[in-house]
């Protein structure tokens, strides 16, 4: 994607998965660290009857100037970790829109020609990184790669205050988003 | 600058209040508003407040006039069929002329309904709710920072006219996570003394709380020194956003969340060279019929917006005197418009005419 420099920035996407696979957490991380960056940020679940093993998402809006919309029909972009989300999100990202998929677990086909479709293995990559839970960071660090939305060092200092005095799960998570990152580089 | 928090409205408006010095709140669990007694479960015992989960939202409401009539600054919050269980004693409450805050974070009914966004009690909130002759003053926020203002301001305006004050939300008010400041900026309480309250009556004539008058005509006078306070609310409580009305050819009304993706609509038709404005209403009562009446005598079309099969429509259309023409758009049940709905709609509008 091109960057405008002078453009404000304003940008949506839709994160969506099961429920346990961390898509909350790193749709209020990513709005979290870009409100530390002076961006306007809004962030709404689905808040649905959930649980861990159903789908959850949610929708993060970033933007330079005063958020209208915090409910977004037709995102700009998708981070999407299985064949149900891919099922019901798939049709709505805009056109030339970005799509991120989760590989490892998703099997159906991308079906639409008109978007930028990113197979990311995240659960084998964080396999790789040696904690299986931090496939969400992968998709995270590969979004971030591809837009640019905010830089790394940004989403690095929000985890920081999200984890707090957990320091032991901090290594990985960075870890995790680095390789999604290098992997869409 | 101020440090900013990033909560959910929910989280944001039990802080507001505890920021406001309430101390005391009584509630009983139902989606999609659980942050707000789960906050208060644990922000209240560390000011010394007393946090007390009821055994149904009528026992809940009833503690709020027990505490209240003793002079404390009291909250409820629930959603839509929880506030229906409350009517009775938001009625008893303003019968005896008891200052509250009740936030009613609105889900789809009727009945049990869903647990997803509606606006559909605004009927409720506006006009009464349970019986008698009164109403509440109801602030309806549409961010996350507006839901903190508004909650700081209820237990002012609560004390100010002793009557219950509704902060009305959707469920997305209540879900949303935003960047949100506290503060002294946000802050000018006043907390008027409670002469009326049941303190303990050694050294003074004793104090009566209560709504029950069976001579007719003290009862006549009681409504009227309630609906006193009512004109008051009028004549000095209205409150309004407008939003490039002056060339607009075309008004949307809308509020809350609604107000938000018609903003994004308006942007997205304003690019396109039509001329669309919005109005606001922040106090759903008392409603902002001025404004309505001033603009009818410019545009000529006004959209409203609800998540509801409409209700606020109908204030809309007494504001607007027969003038002007009005044009209805609603979800309902827990289903979201888009702005996109919100765009054809209005072009819908531009070459059509009324709906």
């Amino acid at each position: 994607m091109e960057k405008e420099i002078s453009k404000p920035l304003y940008t949506n996407l839709i994160l969506a998965g099961f429920g346990g696979q961390g898509l909350m957490f790193i749709g209020k991380l990513l709005a979290y660290s870009a409100m530390k960056t002076g961006k306007y940020v809004t962030w709404i679940p689905s808040y649905g009857p959930e649980m861990r093993g159903g789908t959850a998402n949610c929708t993060v809006v970033i933007s330079d100037e005063e958020i209208g919309s915090p409910v977004i029909t037709s995102p700009q972009a998708l981070i999407i970790m299985n064949n149900p989300s891919l099922k019901i999100f798939e049709p709505r990202l805009q056109p030339h829109g970005i799509l991120l998929f989760n590989s490892s677990l998703i099997t159906h086909q991308i079906s639409r020609k008109d978007i930028s479709a990113i197979s990311i293995p995240a659960n084998d990559i964080a396999t790789k990184v040696g904690e299986k839970r931090t496939a969400n960071m992968v998709m995270l660090g590969a979004y971030i790669a591809r837009t640019m939305v905010i830089p790394k060092t940004a989403i690095f200092r929000g985890l920081e205050e999200f984890f707090g005095k957990k320091k032991q799960f901090l290594k990985a998570n960075k870890q995790a988003f680095e390789r999604g990152m290098e992997y869409t580089s | 600058m101020m440090k900013k928090s990033f909560m959910t409205g929910n989280e944001a408006i039990a802080e507001a209040a505890v920021q406001a010095d309430c101390r005391h709140f009584f509630g009983y669990p139902i989606t999609p508003q659980n942050e707000i007694p789960e906050y208060m479960s644990r922000r209240l015992p560390e000011v010394g407040g007393v946090y007390l989960q009821a055994e149904s939202e009528i026992a809940a409401i009833n503690m709020l006039f027990g505490a209240a009539g003793a002079g404390a600054r009291v909250m409820t919050s629930s959603s839509s069929p929880g506030i229906s269980l409350m009517q009775e004693g938001i009625s008893y409450m303003v019968g005896a002329q008891l200052p509250c805050v009740i936030v009613n974070i609105m889900r789809g009914g009727p009945g049990l309904g869903g647990i997803q966004p509606s606006q559909s009690d605004y009927f409720q909130a506006t006009k009464g709710g349970g019986h008698g002759d009164y109403h509440l003053l109801v602030l309806a926020p549409h961010t996350v920072q507006e839901a903190v203002t508004l909650t700081m301001e209820a237990f002012d305006l609560a004390d100010k006219y002793r009557n219950p004050v509704m902060v009305l939300g959707d469920g997305y008010i209540g879900q949303m996570m935003e960047p949100v400041e506290f503060g002294r900026k946000t802050r000018q309480s006043t907390h008027p003394l409670k002469s009326w309250a049941l303190t303990g009556a050694k050294g003074r004539p004793p104090n009566l709380v209560k709504s029950l008058y069976l001579n007719p005509k003290e009862l006549e006078e009681h409504n009227l020194e309630i609906n006193k306070k009512i004109q008051d609310m009028i004549k000095n409580e209205v409150r309004v956003e407008t939003l490039l009305i002056d060339d607009a050819e075309i008004i949307i009304a809308a509020y809350g969340t609604v107000a938000r993706i018609a903003k994004t609509a308006i942007k997205v038709l304003r690019e396109r060279g039509l001329k669309i404005g919005m109005v606001r209403p922040i106090t759903l009562f008392p409603f902002p019929y001025e404004t309505f009446a001033k603009i009818s005598k410019r545009a000529q079309k006004v959209l409203v917006v609800e998540m509801s099969l409409g209700q606020m429509v109908e204030d809309v259309m007494l504001g607007l005197s027969g003038q002007g023409c009005v044009r209805f758009y609603g979800r309902t049940g827990g289903m979201v418009p888009s702005y996109d709905e919100i765009i054809n709609e209005t072009e819908k509008f531009i070459t059509e005419g009324k709906a």
